[in-house]
């Protein structure tokens, strides 16, 4: 199995292209802000019930009340929790597509611990069928990663800027850490260990994890590609880069002391630069903190505390109106899928639910052991079919195999047809019979046969049923490029070792 | 003699849960701090925990009457810079 261990930093490569495994597609599936597709058909809402904050970012004016503006931190109508819940039922009422509901300042969240889950905790209760999630600075992410667990919180976005405190001091002036005011470079390399430690302990529990980027030329635009690759190596899912908003009138320290914004030329560039080490964000639309609607669109005017207060609601007719709604929009989005398209291939890592899969290190055992060559032309693959042309079993049913020989230069090559007994009979018996395989591709795959696959170094794949084995082939064969290419850096140490 | 806010306060309520002496409430037009139960954080902590968080310069006073963080101490931004932007402004 000479490409193990290539495959073995692969799968934790493409755990984080997941917008495609099944489970992290399913907790996507309908946030307009971790899933592309998402937002052009559900909608999100903010609500400002988080006034204080703990750090100063130099983008950031905390004289933030301005009913004109769209940008982040900018609010117009302060929320108590009770309030707050309260409009979250009347827009889910009016808006049924609304699917997720967001605390992300004007302060930060969990500087505001008491009101942010008061808030959480009164939702879960009332509306158990919206999304909670929070957008934060993370100095205070590890304190809470407990609670934020105990109330469902499957989403959280961490902003990080920089993970080099030089760069830091660039950025935050202060931060109020244990009673004091701390600056400088001591202050943001505080920051950036908690915001890291943060990330971890909530890749551990499974919870999702986007990371926030502000792109600001002279300051972090070279430095970001290298934070993309260390949160991605600590478990965070998707990187958001947006570039700074800075304009002299905002009374920000950037508007007013000239720091220039990025072109979209540079924009691009930088989310280039770190999608070659994970999925990137592309259709951020950089909102208020009290927005509400889809993406790109804001009617929080048009709920106004009074409008609020003098609506009459039915709650219960009100959530079975969304979920009305969701299973048509999940109707015509099953439609549109049906209709030929690239496969999305799964990676079945993420499938474990609760914990992420152990990273390979340099010093681990996996990636140390056996000796690996990238000159070798390449390997098999088994892919689950009873017709020969389309994926169309699942690896507990599947007992025809065709096995392809499958490498980066050529097209995939059909090498022979294999029976080999059902795993869902004999899963031993099956994964001797596919020993010799890189990969299996199927349609569907349980996670016995998931981890056991993987302790054998072959890489369980899956597709959608019915999706042509060609099409299947060609999609493996480029993420398995891809993949070989992004995990090279990572391979050095255990290569040279 | 006790900290005061002034009306630079932008009612973030940040200070408010910090006072160990429950001196802090919220008000209108912005946060008070009633003098009689202000000790300057003396005893509890090393700096008065409502200026230590405060993001607005000048929006707490120490008791002789200055401001604990004074123009440009929080933000880097010099008030020249304050000052060519609000002449900018009112030109136009």
């Amino acid at each position: 199995m000479e490409l193990k261990v290539v495959e073995r930093s692969a799968t934790a490569e493409s755990r984080l292209t997941s917008a495609q495994s099944v489970e992290v597609q399913d907790k996507v599936r309908d946030h307009p802000c971790f899933s592309k597709d998402a937002h052009h058909h559900y909608a999100r809402m903010h609500v400002a019930v988080a006034p204080a904050c703990n750090i100063q970012c130099h983008y950031c004016n905390r004289k933030y009340d301005c009913a004109n503006e769209s940008r982040p931190g900018v609010v117009s109508e302060l929320l108590t929790p009770e309030l707050a819940v309260k409009k979250v039922l009347a827009v889910a009422a009016e808006i049924p597509q609304l699917s997720v509901l967001g605390i992300a300042g004007p302060g930060d969240p969990l500087a505001n611990p008491e009101r942010t889950f008061a808030t959480f905790a009164e939702l879960s209760e009332k509306a158990p069928d919206i999304r909670l999630c929070v957008s934060t600075n993370g100095l205070m992410l590890p304190a809470h990663v407990d609670q934020l667990c105990e109330h469902n919180i499957d989403h959280v976005t961490i902003t990080i800027n920089c993970i080099d405190p030089e760069i830091g001091a660039r950025i935050y002036p202060w931060i109020f850490w244990h009673n004091r005011r701390i600056r400088g470079k001591k202050a943001a390399a505080i920051l950036i260990e908690q915001q890291l430690k943060g990330l971890e302990m909530l890749a551990e529990r499974g919870v999702l994890v986007k990371i926030n980027s502000v792109l600001i030329p002279g300051v972090n635009d070279q430095h970001l590609a290298e934070v993309s690759r260390v949160v991605k190596q600590k478990g965070a899912f998707l990187h958001n880069i947006m570039p700074l908003i800075a304009e002299p009138e905002h009374g920000t320290f950037y508007g007013l002391m000239g720091q220039r914004t990025p072109t979209s030329q540079e924009l691009n560039a930088v989310q280039q630069a770190c999608a070659n080490d994970m999925d990137i964000m592309s259709h951020c639309r950089q909102c208020r903190a009290d927005a509400i609607g889809m993406l790109g669109q804001d009617r929080h005017a048009e709920f106004t505390l009074e409008r609020i207060e003098s609506l009459e609601i039915d709650h219960a007719a009100a959530m079975e109106r969304r979920a009305q709604v969701r299973a048509e929009i999940e109707r015509q989005r099953a439609a549109k899928r049906s209709r030929p398209q690239p496969p999305v291939l799964v990676s079945l890592d993420a499938l474990t639910g609760a914990k992420p899969v152990p990273k390979s290190r340099p010093n681990d055992k996996h990636a140390a052991a056996p000796a690996v060559s990238l000159t070798k032309p390449g390997f098999k693959v088994a892919v689950a079919s009873h017709d020969g042309q389309q994926v169309d079993q699942a690896f507990a049913e599947a007992q025809t195999f065709a096995i392809y020989q499958l490498d980066v230069a050529h097209a995939p090559r059909l090498l022979e047809t294999r029976t080999v007994p059902a795993a869902g009979a004999d899963l031993s018996a099956a994964l001797a019979g596919v020993k010799d395989c890189g990969a299996v591709l199927c349609t569907r795959i349980g996670f016995d046969a998931w981890q056991q696959l993987e302790a054998a170094g072959i890489r369980p794949l899956s597709v959608q049923p019915g999706t042509s084995m060609r099409a299947a082939l060609a999609q493996a064969q480029a993420e398995t490029a891809a993949a070989i290419t992004a995990n090279l850096d990572a391979l050095a140490p255990a290569l040279s070792a | 003699m006790s900290y005061r806010i002034t009306a630079a306060c932008v009612n973030c309520w940040a200070c408010e849960p910090l006072c160990p002496n429950e001196a802090v409430r919220a008000a209108k037009p912005h946060f008070v701090i009633e003098a009689a139960r202000c000790n300057g954080c003396e005893g509890e902590f090393a700096d008065p925990q409502c200026a230590s968080i405060c993001p607005i310069e000048g929006a707490i006073l120490d008791p002789s009457g200055a401001p604990v963080n004074p123009p440009g101490s929080l933000t880097g931004i010099p008030p020249s810079a304050w000052s060519q932007v609000q002449q900018a402004i009112q030109a136009r």
